[in-house]
């Protein structure tokens, strides 16, 4: 049987992505966040999964509007790296893990939630920069990856609470799957951020800190929120934090907080990291 | 069954109302999706090699593949990144053009907030934007 041993949640900011490109990871400006990171990426070596499922968005670079899924799943046995106007980033090809993909598609479908198959999709940094924060530089990525794509860039997107609910379809997908595998789960995206409009530029570390606090132990009071709370509270582009309550949801109600780490700014946005596993106690 | 539709449509507008209420913050509905849908199009056109280069050599050409409004023309071409947004540019689309033409998203964020760079730089290094006066039209 597969299980799920353990989830993570970070903020995916693309520039990020470009400073480890760019080896400027030293630079003072840079080095608080990636040694913020340090202990992520020895827990995750520790735990060694054979699969990591990301839980991510697209901005507008593997899909454009043409079409729009609210939750897409990537059933294909590689995506490349998007284009996002400058070239892809020069990370290794995600390889996929194409049969337990299908096996949680039916799985979804069958519990309600409605995913959109994706046979071949471009993953943009939304999907690699978390990687590459939790993996440093490696030739290869050491775990498949299935991406799990979801819309919170066009209105109307899911509300938080089938973001969590989600979380809770994608442990029972997993759990039915046949092969011996671990996996881990990660939420992706915020924290607190706007980059558009008269706005643009906000930081709400109190609602910050509230959330890491109740992920851990009340995910169902931030479930509960509406949507137009957390635009207003983390902005317009930090309400994608409602991403992290799908990587909650697969986990236990009681959990331990392996790591915790918060930073202001990287460039426009606040950053956060957690990972979890169920509790030892239960 | 109307009493269901009835609470249906109240719920709707009552939600575009609660987000209408935010401040400095233009949501990418429907609405504005209808309105940009040829801008982001060629925005996003960007994301292709070929393409970047086919604009580079002549904007004004390549712009005439898209069916945008002649307003929306204007504002690409004067890099009024106010106008675009606000003519149903989605932003995400926008960082594409940013990228293009190796403008820092950070001035684009400083023009729309119409600051100069260095305020808003200094803004950020300071933990960013207060949220005081910033979470409601109504109540502030």
């Amino acid at each position: 049987m597969a299980r799920i041993v353990g989830g993570l949640c970070t903020s995916h900011v693309p520039l990020l992505g470009r400073v480890i490109d760019s080896g400027r990871t030293g630079e003072p400006y840079w080095q608080p966040i990636f040694e913020g990171y340090e202990p992520t990426r020895e827990w995750l070596k520790s735990v060694n999964p054979d699969v990591l499922i990301v839980i991510y968005n697209d901005h507008a670079n593997g899909f454009n509007f043409k079409y729009t899924p609210t939750f897409a799943i990537g059933c294909a046995n590689e995506f490349n790296p998007a284009d996002e106007g400058n070239g892809p980033r020069p990370v290794p090809i995600v390889q996929g893990h194409s049969r337990l993909a299908w096996h949680m598609t039916e799985s979804l479908v069958h519990d309600q939630f409605d995913m959109t198959i994706m046979n071949e999709m471009d993953v943009d940094h939304g999907l690699t920069v978390p990687l590459s924060l939790v993996c440093g530089q490696p030739a290869a990525w050491p775990f498949r990856v299935i991406p799990i794509c979801v819309n919170v860039i066009q209105y109307p997107q899911p509300s938080a609470q089938r973001c969590y609910a989600l979380g809770k379809a994608i442990r029972r997908a997993v759990e039915s799957f046949d092969e011996d595998l671990n996996v881990v789960i990660a939420g992706t995206g915020g924290m607190s951020h706007q980059i558009h409009g008269a706005r643009s530029g906000l930081i709400n570390q109190t609602f910050d800190n509230y959330f890491l606090d109740k992920l851990v132990t009340s995910p169902e009071e931030l479930a509960g929120i509406p949507l137009v709370e957390y635009v207003r509270e983390v902005g317009a582009e930090g309400m994608e934090i409602i991403m992290w309550l799908t990587m909650r949801g697969a986990l236990d109600d009681r959990v331990d907080v392996m790591h915790r780490f918060y930073h202001v700014p990287a460039m426009n946005t606040a950053v956060g990291n957690l990972v979890l596993e169920n509790a030892k106690a239960q | 069954m109307e009493q269901v539709l009835t609470q249906l449509k109240e719920r709707m507008t009552d939600y575009q109302d609660d987000f209408d209420d935010i401040p400095g913050t233009v949501l990418f509905n429907g609405e504005r999706l209808r309105q940009g849908y040829q801008l982001n199009k060629f925005l996003s056109s960007l994301v292709d090699a070929e393409s970047r280069a086919a604009f580079k050599s002549d904007q004004a050409g390549y712009l005439t593949k898209f069916a945008m409004t002649e307003q929306q023309r204007e504002a690409v071409v004067k890099r009024d990144w106010s106008a675009i947004l606000n003519l149903g540019g989605n932003i995400f689309c926008m960082t594409k053009l940013a990228i293009v033409d190796g403008t820092p998203f950070q001035h684009v964020n400083a023009i729309m907030s119409g600051m100069s760079h260095k305020q808003y730089e200094d803004m950020m290094n300071s933990g960013g934007r207060h949220m005081d006066g910033i979470r409601s039209k109504r109540g502030g």
